[in-house]
This record gives C-alpha cells, structure tokens and sequence, in this order.
C-alpha cells in the first residue's frame, strides 16, 4: 500500500510535471487565459496519459527496446485521435476552446516522458496510478493558474463576470509566462521549506534516540 | 506580393510561434542558456518545419483529403515528422561529420517538439486570415509560412538566449533561479512583441 501513496504523492506534489519538472509547457501557457479550457486540458490529459500508461506496461514485454519510442508515439498518436472524434461528437465546446492544441498532446513531454519513465518498468496497476495522479497534478497545477490567470485578467471565473476590474495583460501569453513562473517559484519554496522541515524533525529525533541510547 | 508580405509578417511577428501561439516553448526554455546552442536549436527547428511541410501538405492535399482518411492526420503527421528527423540525422552524420557536431544533439529532441507538428497542423487548417481574399492556399505559400514561422522561432530564441547569459551576473533568489526567471524574462519579450500586433495586414 505504502508504494501506491509514494506514487500518487510524487505525481501529485514532489514530482509534479507541470511545477517541479516543467514539462508540458506549450499547452500549459496557451490556454491558462481561461480556467475553463485549462481544466478542460488538463482532463483530457488525464484520461490519454492513463490510458496510454496501462497499455505500454501491458505491452513492455512485446515491444522491442530498439524501436520503443515510434511504438509509444503511435500508441499515443491513436489516443488522441480517439479523444478528438470524442470530443468534438460530445463536448463541442471544449473541442473549440482547445482548438489547435488539442493535436499537440501527442508531443506533450509528460505523457512520452511517464511512458519512457515509468509504464515501460512498471506492471499496470503502479503505472494505472501513476498516470492518473500524474493527470490530476497536471489538471490540479492548471485549474489553479487558469483561476488566477481568468480572475485577474478577464475579471471572471469558469466564464461567470464577477468584476469589472481586469488587467488585460494576465489573459495574454505574457501574462501566462509571469504567472506560471510566479507560481512555480511559490511552489518550489513551500515545498524546499516542508522538506527542510521534515529533515529537521527526522535528524532531531534521530539524535535522541542515539542519546537515549547513551544513557 | 500583398500575400507575401502578409505572410512575412505574421509569421515572424504579429503571430510569432513562441510569444503569441506558444507553440515550442520546451526548447525555447530548454536550449536557451546559450547563444550558440540557441541558435543551432532555431536553425534545427526550421529546417525541420521546412522538410516536414513539404512532405505532409501534399500527402494530406493529394492522397488523405481524395480517400476520405483526414482523421488519421495526427497519426500520419507525428510518424513522417519522427522519420524524417531519424532520416535527417543520419544523412547529416553521413555527409557532414561538422554539421552533425554542431547540430546533431538536437535533432532527436525535434519530433516531440510542438512547433513542428503545430504548423503542419496550421497549414492544413483554415488560413484564409492571413492570405486574403480570394488566394488560395498551395504547396508555395505553405512553405513560405513554415520557413518564415521558423525564422522567427530562431529570433525569439536568440533575444532569450542574449538576455538569459546577461542573467547569470545577477544573483537570484533560490526559489527564483532557473526557470522561474526564465519564464519572467520571456514574459517582458512577450510583451515587447505585444507591439506588432497593431500591424494590420
């Protein structure tokens, strides 16, 4: 049980892809402008990283290592074909608000890079969560920059007018690049400080336990 | 010649790769920390574009679009892009053993490179904005815009990769350095290209 919470943990926290390993990047900057279409991303990367995960770990076996990586592109490449017809038969909405980013999930670094990582050694169920707590560290790192991006450059929220007040600005590719690298910042603080912490308290306790031995 | 220079211009400008659509935003974050890398990346990346526009504009036009399989363009696209940068890289190792040093190491990194597949996906899609009225697309005007969309690909990774060694004289906060700043530093040329887009065409 012990190693299913590693796995989901580090998809979600300490090896995040979008904030700890910037991976990912082109679809992350392009859409943020709007929560909407950035959660919208996020859970269709989601969905295609998972999927694609369990069938490269089931098929690690048969897939020759020399020719591994024009498997997994295909693998991958059928996904988001699936996905698209998908989306545009069921969520037209979403497959408009995605438009030509949509198509580059197949050369979206988190899903080759996991594939490569993670489901060519691992057996399904480890790679199932990975990809699924992979995913929603994606989605979660988009929603939260979409929400900023929205609120202070457009002035809504998921597409609700809340306030007049808006700087232009955060809703262009410019002021995705100043929030993305705001948030990470943040991110990579809190988390440095928490293992600070941690190793404070493992090293303090450490200490006791060798004076308790002494006396 | 309108056509021409519209091309021209959006292309480089009013809708540059990396600051307006970011598209290819890995490398350019990547590969920026030097010039000379940055500059071999740009000139890699554009000549890949170039190479994979001539190969799949025709075979979407004149083979997928008269069979009726217009569906399978992702999976069509990302294999002819991943064998001719497999194709490109032994034919520069074969003929120019220099070349390759210089640019070889960044060949492999192209075919999960968004801007390749992103024009070759923008090509075959609705272009008439950028055109005007009553020109038709043809193999001509999508090469011009994949060299084009290329060219300025190579200059936006050049004012980084300039502005990024300047960096390394100044001390950065620990949580701030390397990307963090990376990504500050390419909100301002962001904002520098913000300029263009009054150019009307």
């Amino acid at each position: 049980m012990n190693k299913y919470k590693k796995i989901t943990l580090d998809g979600l926290i300490f090896q995040n892809p979008t904030f700890m390993l910037v991976l990912g990047t082109c679809p992350t900057l392009g859409l943020i402008s709007s929560a909407f279409s950035a959660m919208g991303m996020g859970l269709t990367v989601l969905v295609v990283l998972t999927l694609s995960n369990i069938i490269i770990s089931a098929l690690r076996k048969v897939i020759p290592s020399s020719v591994r990586i024009p498997c997994y592109i295909v693998i991958i490449a059928t996904l988001v074909t699936f996905m698209r017809m998908f989306l545009e038969k069921f969520l037209p909405d979403l497959y408009d608000s995605l438009g030509g980013f949509l198509a580059l999930i197949v050369v979206n670094c988190i899903i080759l890079g996991r594939a490569e990582a993670f489901a060519s050694k691992n057996g399904v169920a480890e790679s199932a969560v990975d990809g699924i707590s992979n995913g929603l560290g994606f989605t979660a790192a988009l929603t939260v920059m979409g929400i900023i991006c929205e609120f202070l450059g457009k002035g809504s929220l998921f597409g609700a007018q809340i306030m007049n007040f808006q700087i232009g600005m955060l809703a262009t590719p410019a002021g995705a690049f100043l929030v993305y690298g705001i948030c990470i910042a943040v991110f990579v603080y809190i988390i440095d400080n928490f293992e600070r912490a941690r190793r404070v308290k493992a090293n303090k306790l450490a200490r006791e336990n060798l004076l308790k031995e002494e006396a | 010649m309108g056509t021409f220079i519209a091309i021209v211009l959006s292309a480089v400008l009013t809708n540059n790769f990396i600051t307006v659509k970011t598209y290819g935003v890995c490398p350019f974050l990547g590969v920026s920390k030097k010039t000379s890398s940055a500059a071999g990346m740009g000139i890699a990346v554009t000549l890949v574009m170039l190479l994979a526009t001539l190969v799949t504009y025709p075979i979407y036009t004149y083979v997928m679009v008269p069979l009726g399989i217009e569906f399978l363009e992702i999976i069509f696209f990302i294999f002819i892009i991943a064998s001719l940068v497999q194709m490109l890289e032994k034919i520069i190792q074969k003929v120019s053993p220099s070349l390759y040093g210089a640019m070889g190491i960044y060949l492999p990194l192209i075919t999960t490179n968004c801007a390749v597949l992103g024009v070759t996906e923008l090509l075959i899609g609705d272009m008439s904005a950028i055109l005007g009225e009553g020109v038709a697309m043809n193999i001509g005007w999508a090469l011009l815009y994949a060299l084009f969309a290329g060219l300025g690909f190579t200059l936006v990774m050049i004012i980084m990769s300039g502005m990024r060694e300047k960096l390394n004289y100044y001390k950065t906060h620990k949580a701030l350095a390397g990307f963090p700043i990376a990504m500050v530093t390419a909100c301002f040329i962001c904002m520098a290209f913000t300029v263009f887009s009054y150019i009307s065409i």
